[in-house]
């Protein structure tokens, strides 16, 4: 190759049209030789322009991170982590909105329609049914204790993947014979019993007494379907009212599919069930709306508005992209706004290395290193920076029980878009620098005093 | 080697056309030391910018090694700057972002097949062939007008260029600072046979020259 090279630059076969090919390689090689240089005298320009290194890399690290803490919470909501370590192959019946000619009424969803439409859907590995927690007090040793409780049946320990520290989960035994167990969080454990094991003790909440039969690791909030403080039977409940809620009431439920492949016709099987669900009293409601959701999905029936609470997660990606891409564009604005200004300033440059043989392609190649020099640097700084604004919401107690993680796919794919921004916003400037003339440059300028 | 038959160049805008050069024909051949001198406006610099193939002229030849430059692609044309030429301009032209020894070392940056080592080395030996020995490691803004030239005429000298072109090197320096830099200039071409082109105001620095080019209004009087 070494000779290909030396022949292709001795002999100029650039200038015939018919080696186009070998020449334009022997500059793409060529370039990839000076990149070392290049970097070099980016590193010395960056060094020394230090105004707009700082600014530069304070708008790049500062988008990574807010990049970053939004995917962690994103996270946090959304991904596939435990407890919901199956939410890739789960979908969820959150709530239902039911509609009459002069009313409606929107929210959980009642444990009777539940058992009737969720508990028989076929094709499925399981099917939970629990309550959304409720604030309950316990009182203990002559203070008050202040937890979330939920009541489920034993599938939902089946769906769910908790990290058991002590004991195990009731079983759906446990539920039928309406036994007094309950599972407790770590936070909990430490409320009642300091950090001595809690299993075989007994715990008062809401007036009730439960015995623990098991302790899990904290679950944070905003993990909606698994959150809880004490988890104990559905049958344990103080009346049997739940029983007779029809409709609207306070379960939710979690379906596991055998696999991901089977949640489309599990989606439109509940959904055909709808138009026929009884209605007790059709002057008061006679349509029910709703679907079974993935988190994602449930997120865009809440958050987009439309007439029949429909599940838009296409739209609600895009807007989600395209909110995080017009934020990536601001930076790179930024970038390409001083690069242009500092194309005059940078003139006399220009003018010089043109005359001292460097030729346009060399100066693009030197003004993107810059950049991208610039964006890298950025992208680390962004990288520790999101790793330590993580840690300080985690440690504000903000938000309970949250455990952020950096999500590595997702700084890949911000340091990429940086990298491709900051390949953009030097390509421009450059293109733009490398095309002036070096006598007009170098006129321009007016000299380096 | 560099030969110019019949060099044309006007200068054209929206609304009026200016004639910078007409009918120059000239040769500069190696070893020489040619000054060219005439009023401002009278399209000097112009005439060493085509010289030196930063600038294109609208009409005539220029060849280089009696090979016509029409046939050197943009890429090749910087290669020839690079190796061949060295420039020194009347406002210096140095990078204020790179200290001196930077400065020096740029023409080297776009040669292949050079060390930093060696960059370093044949900088520093530039500088000191100009008299500039302390201070490598200074930015432009922290010397003299005079010592700054000197810079810029190790940079043009670094890469061992054939010729050496100079616009105005001592026009914006006193007149013991130019003497200065006017003894550096002889001594590379008396010393090292570097080819030199240098234009100037001043007949004094002229008289020194072998060669006399004038110019009066873009044609060439003598
Ligand atoms: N870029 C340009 N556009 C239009 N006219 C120009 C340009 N550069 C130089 N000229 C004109 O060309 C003529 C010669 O300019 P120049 O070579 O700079 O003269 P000198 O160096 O002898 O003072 C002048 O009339 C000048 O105004
Ligand atoms: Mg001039």
């Amino acid at each position: 190759m070494k000779k290909a090279l030396a022949y292709a630059r001795a002999t100029d076969t650039c200038v015939s049209p018919k080696s186009f090919f070998s020449c334009f390689f022997v500059l793409f090689v060529d370039e990839v030789f000076m990149l070392k240089n290049y970097l070099k005298i980016a590193f010395k320009v960056l060094l020394r322009r230090k105004f707009f290194t700082f600014i530069s890399l304070f708008a790049i690290s500062f988008t990574l991170i807010i990049l970053m803490v939004a995917t962690a919470l994103f996270d946090n909501v959304f991904a596939p982590q435990p407890p919901e370590d199956k939410a890739d192959r789960s979908l969820y019946v959150m709530g239902i909105r039911l509609q009459g000619p002069e009313s409606q009424s929107t929210g959980p969803a009642g444990y009777v329609f539940l058992e009737r439409y969720v508990r028989t859907l076929p094709n499925v590995e399981k099917v939970s049914i629990y309550t959304t927690p409720n604030v309950v007090y316990s009182f203990w040793k002559g203070g008050k204790i202040k937890s979330f409780l939920k009541r489920t049946d034993g599938e939902f320990w089946q769906i769910m993947g908790f990290r058991f520290l002590e004991g195990g989960p009731f079983t759906a035994e446990d539920e039928k014979s309406a036994n007094f167990v309950a599972v407790i969080n770590e936070a909990t454990r430490r409320k009642f019993f300091g950090d001595e094991p809690a299993v075989g003790k007994m715990i008062e909440a809401d007036g009730q007494q439960f015995r623990v039969v098991g302790v899990v690791g904290n679950v944070p909030i905003f993990r909606i379907n698994p959150f809880a403080d004490i988890w104990v039977p559905i049958s344990t409940s103080k009346t049997n009212a739940y029983k007779s809620q029809l409709l609207r009431g306070e379960f939710q439920a979690a379906i596991l599919a055998k696999s991901s492949a089977d949640l489309p016709g599990i989606k439109s099987e509940f959904e055909s069930r709808l138009p026929g669900v009884e209605f007790p009293d059709k002057r008061e409601f006679n349509t029910a709306i709703g679907g079974a959701d993935t988190m994602f999905e449930f997120a865009s029936r809440m958050m987009i508005p439309s007439q029949q609470m429909e599940s838009q997660p296409r739209k609600l990606l895009a807007i989600i992209i395209s909110l995080m891409v017009l934020f990536m564009i601001l930076p790179t604005v930024n970038l390409i706004n001083i690069n242009v200004s500092r194309i005059l300033e940078r003139a006399s440059e220009i003018g010089v290395r043109k005359a001292f043989g460097a030729s346009s392609w060399t100066l693009v190649g030197q003004f993107v290193t810059e950049n991208v020099l610039l964006t890298l640097i950025g992208g680390v700084l962004g990288f520790f920076g999101s790793q330590f604004v993580l840690k300080l919401i985690a440690d504000s107690g903000l938000i309970p029980y949250a455990e952020f993680h950096l999500n590595y796919r997702f700084f890949v794919y911000g340091l990429l878009t940086a990298l491709f921004f900051g390949l953009f916003s030097g390509v421009y400037p450059a293109w733009k620098m490398s095309r002036l003339h070096p006598v007009q440059a170098l006129k321009g300028a007016g000299g380096s005093r | 080697m560099i030969q110019l038959e019949g060099i044309e160049k006007v200068y054209r805008t929206e609304r009026i056309e200016t004639v910078a050069l007409t009918n120059i024909n000239m040769n500069v051949g190696e070893g020489e030391f040619i000054s060219i001198m005439g009023p401002s406006g009278s399209g000097k610099s112009t005439l060493l910018n085509v010289i030196g193939l930063l600038d294109v002229p609208t009409g005539g030849k220029v060849a280089l090694n009696s090979k016509p430059v029409t046939s050197y692609s943009d890429r090749n044309l910087a290669r020839v700057r690079n190796e061949e030429i060295g420039f020194v301009f009347q406002t210096f032209h140095l990078i204020n972002d790179l200290n001196v020894v930077d400065n020096v070392e740029i023409p080297l940056l776009y040669r292949k097949g050079i060390s930093s080592g060696e960059r370093r080395k044949l900088a520093l030996r530039a500088l000191d062939r100009v008299g500039l020995h302390a201070r490598v490691h200074h930015f432009p803004g922290q010397l003299s007008g005079g010592q700054q030239q000197r810079v810029a005429i190790a940079r043009a000298i670094v890469g061992n260029p054939r010729i050496l072109l100079a616009d105005e090197p001592t026009g914006n320096l006193d007149s013991q600072m130019g003497d200065e830099i006017m003894d550096v200039l002889r001594g590379l071409n008396e010393n090292e046979k570097t080819t030199v082109v240098m234009v100037t105001h001043d007949p004094r620095q002229a008289e020194k020259t072998e060669r006399v080019v004038r110019l009066f209004d873009g044609r060439q009087v003598s």
